[in-house]
């Protein structure tokens, strides 16, 4: 098979992912955006493995620890996501600015402005 | 022990005794008046031990190298001649009257450990001056000196009074302190050491290349240490400080240092005959306008402190016709006898409860309120006034014989005209003092109106203190055929013209003064009593702190001051206007140069500080913009960062590959 496909396709994963993490409001959805992106690094891996015809496999081998990290990774962000969710009663990306640099105040940044209206921020993130 | 370790405890036991006031006042104040009055005490039965085994004829003079210190050595030596001997015993025994008498006029005073810790250490800095035998070992005495009247002038620094004359006295005597450094230096540069001896070998030996301008430098720390014209206007400004700091500092030993630092390099002065004159004019302006100016305050310590001013003239004068025995003779008596002065005017203004004159002179019976003081200050004008017999006849006396035998060409120390300068303005002068010093005592004592108030008995600590002093005003005069030995050897005893002649002026003035005074007032009637402070409990100390705030009348016209100076009193109450002249001439330029600094420094240079503060400030607020919180945000940057690079990257290495 030509190295063309998977590259492209691995391109396209890549591509989808990053959209994801950039666009995507759901914390959750961005964490498998992330996947994606890690399984196209992997498909470039084991492609390139296969076309250099590499005898250590290292590609392969790479891969699998990939795997593994990205596997111990998720479990981490979700239960961060959960964390959140249960203290922010959210998990929407963009409500998430509590790093945020107030207007005028750098010591007192605007994150109270969001935890004053969870009802809101529900309802939005339902919606 | 030897005489040379008696001389070194002498100034070590008050400094030892300040050191532990200081240390100890706010944990034991029971200790506090024992240390200061006994090391004070010590220091003067040791002196006079030091002066008796001294005796006058065989210089002391022992020397001990701490450390070496380049070309000119600086040593830790004593030099006590006849001079240093008596002029310490009189340190020692006026600190420790005003030692015993602080006890009592300052008993309820919160500041009183570090007052008395500061007295001693003004005790121990005049004794080094006394005894120091290396000029540079003296320059610190005479510094410590200063900054000590700079804290005890200030002592009651709540009244801004007190601390404007604290910083006049400290800057004005420092005018004259930075030429006399100089003169220091440059005098070491031409005799090679900064030992008196060695100094005054050089002199003898010619080899003194600078004379007159080193001559003149010294005079001009000279000038300002003992309130000689034209650096005398910290003095009377001083008295804002309590009366035994007036009386210790102010009339028998810091002024006097400056005289006794000249008698004691007196070759080195005589060396320029124009230096003398200079000497001999300052002295007259100093003694005829200061009589004048005592003669027109209202202040009974004002009065004093213009006194002391022409007292030192008058041994100004002494040193300028090149006689030290008398300059030196006039400083024990008049040490003596203003002490008692200040110390009795203390009792008066606390039995008074003012410092007027013209409030004085509108109460009677105060003499009755405080008969020791009223006897013993009637003993000290009268030796003011140089009224024989007591001190000050004697010693002004001498005085006079000696500018009087310069004048006609017996001693050529010193110029003729210096001579006849001293002579006429010391005569003029007598009559002055007799009239300024029977103004005082008839205003204080002899006023009518209201009764004094009662302050109650002054404590015992204060009184003894008086009638101490009142002997050697009463007798020291009586020895002038004695002292002479311990000095060069003139004869100090009187002659008969200048005693004729200075008497008779003195007796002059006192009668105008006093026909003057019941002419006045038998015209005018018994005005309103002013007002003083009554506290009938308070301590003396704290009774001067609140009369210093009290108006003094402008115009009062039983005043026979007024009535004999005509024209001339509001000048002379003014001071001549010097300090105005001093404002136009150095206050004003320094305060517009300050407030120009005060411009650059806010305008300018503060400029270039707070806007190199503001543009890290907006740069910071740009960049605070970008810190949205939006993780996605900072990531998309992050993508383009890293796409830009990789572009670049790319091109580059076409670029570099193409070329």
């Amino acid at each position: 098979m030509h190295l063309a496909y998977p590259a492209v396709l691995a391109a396209l994963l890549f591509c989808v992912g990053l959209y994801g993490v950039l666009a995507r409001r759901n914390a959750i959805l961005v964490l498998m955006s992330v996947e994606l992106m890690l399984n196209a690094v992997n498909l470039n891996l084991v492609a390139f493995d296969v076309w250099l015809r590499d005898t250590l496999h290292a590609g392969q081998a790479l891969t699998l620890f990939t795997i593994a990290i990205a596997a111990a990774e998720i479990g981490i962000g979700l239960a961060i996501v959960l964390m959140v969710h249960r203290n922010q009663g959210t998990s929407d990306v963009d409500r998430l600015r509590d790093t945020a640099e107030g207007p005028d105040t750098p010591e007192a940044p605007d994150a109270s402005d969001e935890r004053r209206e969870p009802t809101d921020e529900k309802t939005e993130a339902a919606a | 022990m030897t005489t040379t370790t008696l001389a070194v405890l002498v100034p070590l036991l008050p400094f030892l005794g300040s050191a532990a006031g200081l240390l100890l006042g706010r944990t034991a104040p029971g200790f506090v008046r024992p240390l200061a009055v006994l090391p004070t005490l010590a220091a003067a039965v040791l002196a006079v031990l030091v002066a008796f085994r001294q005796g006058g004829d065989e210089v002391i003079d022992a020397a001990t190298q701490l450390t070496p210190t380049g070309s000119v050595p600086i040593d830790l030596s004593l030099y006590i001649d006849g001079f240093a001997a008596l002029v310490a015993v009189l340190v020692g025994v006026v600190a420790t009257c005003v030692q015993v008498y602080s006890t009592g006029y300052l008993r309820d005073d919160p500041r009183y450990p570090s007052y008395a810790a500061l007295v001693s250490l003004f005790t121990s800095a005049m004794l080094l001056v006394v005894y120091s035998g290396d000029l540079m070992v003296l320059l610190v005495g005479w510094e410590v000196m200063g900054i000590c009247s700079y804290f005890l002038v200030g002592h009651y620094w709540e009244t801004p009074e007190a601390r404007a004359a604290s910083l006049k006295a400290f800057l004005v005597t420092k005018l004259g302190d930075v030429p006399f450094l100089i003169g220091l230096f440059a005098l070491a540069t031409d005799a090679g050491t900064f030992q008196i001896t060695g100094v005054l070998g050089t002199v003898a030996s010619g080899g003194l290349d600078h004379p007159t301008l080193i001559a003149l430098l010294l005079l001009a720390g000279v000038a300002g240490k003992s309130a000689q014209f034209p650096l005398h206007t910290w003095l009377p400004d001083a008295m804002a400080g309590p009366t035994p700091v007036s009386a210790l500092i102010h009339a028998a030993t810091m002024v006097a240092a400056g005289i006794y630092f000249t008698a004691r390099l007196l070759p080195v002065f005589a060396a320029s005959a124009a230096a003398m004159t200079v000497l001999a004019v300052m002295a007259a302006i100093t003694m005829v306008g200061s009589a004048l100016a005592a003669l027109a305050q209202d202040d009974i310590k004002r009065v004093l402190a213009y006194s002391t001013i022409g007292q030192l003239g008058y041994m100004a004068g002494a040193l300028a016709v090149g006689d030290r025995g008398a300059a030196v003779f006039h400083l024990l008596s008049h040490a003596a006898f203003k002490a008692l002065l200040f110390l009795a005017a203390g009792a008066v203004i606390h039995a008074a409860g003012t410092n007027s004159l013209t409030a004085m002179s509108r109460m009677s019976g105060l003499a009755k309120r405080v008969p020791d003081a009223y006897w013993t200050m009637t003993v000290a004008l009268l030796a003011l006034a140089a009224i024989p017999p007591f001190a000050g006849f004697f010693s002004k006396e001498a005085v006079l014989v000696a500018a009087e035998h310069t004048a006609l060409g017996e001693r050529d120390v010193a110029p003729a005209g210096a001579g006849w300068t001293v002579l006429v303005a010391g005569l003029l002068t007598a009559l002055l003092t007799a009239a300024y010093a029977l103004r005082l005592w008839l205003r204080t004592f002899r006023g009518r109106g209201a009764e004094a108030p009662d302050h109650g008995r002054q404590p015992i600590a204060m009184t003894s203190v008086l009638w101490v002093l009142a002997i050697p005003s009463l007798g020291f005069g009586l020895t002038a055929g004695y002292v002479d030995d311990w000095f060069d050897g003139h004869a100090l005893t009187p002659t008969l013209t200048t005693a004729v002649l200075g008497t008779g002026l003195a007796a002059a003035g006192a009668a105008v003064t006093y026909a003057v005074w019941r002419t006045l007032a038998a015209r005018a009637p018994v005005a309103v009593p002013l007002p003083h402070v009554a506290h009938p409990d308070a301590d003396a100390g704290s009774v001067e702190a609140e009369a210093l705030h009290l108006p003094h009348p402008a115009e009062d016209p039983a005043d026979p001051g007024r009535a004999l100076l005509g024209p001339l009193h509001g000048p002379a109450a003014d001071g001549f206007h010097l300090d105005a002249v001093y404002r136009a001439a150095f206050v004003r330029p320094v305060l517009a140069a300050a407030s120009l600094v005060r411009f650059l420094d806010r305008e300018v240079v503060d400029t270039y500080v707070r806007a190199a503060g503001d543009s890290a400030k907006g740069l910071g607020w740009l960049v605070r913009r970008a810190q949205t919180g939006n993780v996605q945000t900072y990531l998309s940057a992050l993508l383009a960062g890293s796409v830009v690079l990789a572009i670049a990257a790319v091109a580059l290495a076409n670029a570099v590959a193409g070329a």
